[in-house]
């Protein structure tokens, strides 16, 4: 039924994981550098899905399903965390968010 | 080329070319668009995986909850267009060429480490201690009772550990977001 190679899954995945580094590094705005964390984590449950249709078990697939359940509670506390500083610094921009105590 | 390959390399390119959007695209809002592109492409993956119900999960719980988060706060925050710094400058030539590198060198590990080959000939052959009916026959799709079965009994107790996680990012993210008086 499968006649896609696993391993050209875990290269997409492998690309995915690299673009989200890279908007990782790349973004100044708070908010999008939460979205390139976002994407890294979708790059990595593509993998555990490929795997766990490699080995036809699904393992794989409850550690995706708790991959998701984290990173909707990483989401809800990271956009809290967002909202804080953007009312203490007025400003979205990540390089003005450079001292602990303000 | 087969049909699989052919949806494979469409999905394979959208996901791509919506993780560039998010790269390239000046507006927090455009970013977060392009990123409901590639979880949407993710899902049709999944689904020519046999994953159905993590492809379910996928688009109910990161693209209907988790970016209707994302767009709410963009909206809530008035997030316009980046500004850029002298810093950014440094993120730029230092990240950009790192970032591609790294890229590239993962997926040269897992072109020419056997991973891909050794994973491609067991496909079909179940591991000895997988559950009898992971997946569905006629099909080849993983069946959704096995699971569930699998979740709520190998995995019961991290399955409830979540519950707690959730409540306890609730309770976080209300006491976080609260004014003070």
């Amino acid at each position: 039924m499968n006649t896609v190679p696993i391993s050209y899954y875990l290269i997409l995945s492998a690309v995915l994981f690299g673009l989200g580094v890279v908007a990782f590094v790349f973004k100044r705005n708070i908010i999008t550098i939460f979205m390139a964390i976002e994407l890294m984590l979708n790059a990595v449950n593509l993998a555990f899905v490929a795997f766990a249709r490699a080995h036809n078990q699904l393992d794989g697939l409850v550690f995706v399903f708790f991959v998701i359940v984290v990173a909707a509670a990483e989401a809800a506390v990271g956009l809290a965390i967002v909202l804080t500083i953007v009312r203490n610094r007025e400003s979205l921009n990540v390089d003005r968010v450079n001292q602990l105590k303000f | 080329m087969s049909l699989p390959l052919l949806v494979f390399f469409i999905l394979a390119a959208t996901s791509v070319a919506g993780a560039l959007m998010l790269i390239l695209a000046k507006e927090p809002i455009h970013s977060a668009l392009a990123l409901i592109l590639v979880m949407v492409a993710l899902a049709s993956l999944y689904l020519l995986l046999g994953a159905e119900f993590i492809a379910a999960v996928q688009i109910i719980v990161y693209a209907g909850a988790i970016m209707v988060l994302f767009v709410f706060v963009i909206m809530l925050l008035n997030a316009g267009t980046e500004e850029r710094t002298d810093w950014s400058q440094l993120a730029k030539y230092a990240g950009l060429p790192l970032g591609i590198f790294f890229m590239l060198w993962l997926a040269h590990w897992m072109a020419h480490s056997g991973v891909g080959a050794a994973a491609a000939s067991s496909v079909g052959t179940p591991v000895a201690n997988s559950v009898a009916l992971a997946t569905d026959a006629a099909s080849g799709a993983f069946s959704t009772r096995a699971l569930s079965e699998q979740l709520f009994r190998t995995y019961l107790f991290p399955f409830e550990a979540t519950s707690i996680l959730i409540l306890i990012a609730i309770l976080g993210a209300l006491v976080l977001a609260k004014r003070d008086e």
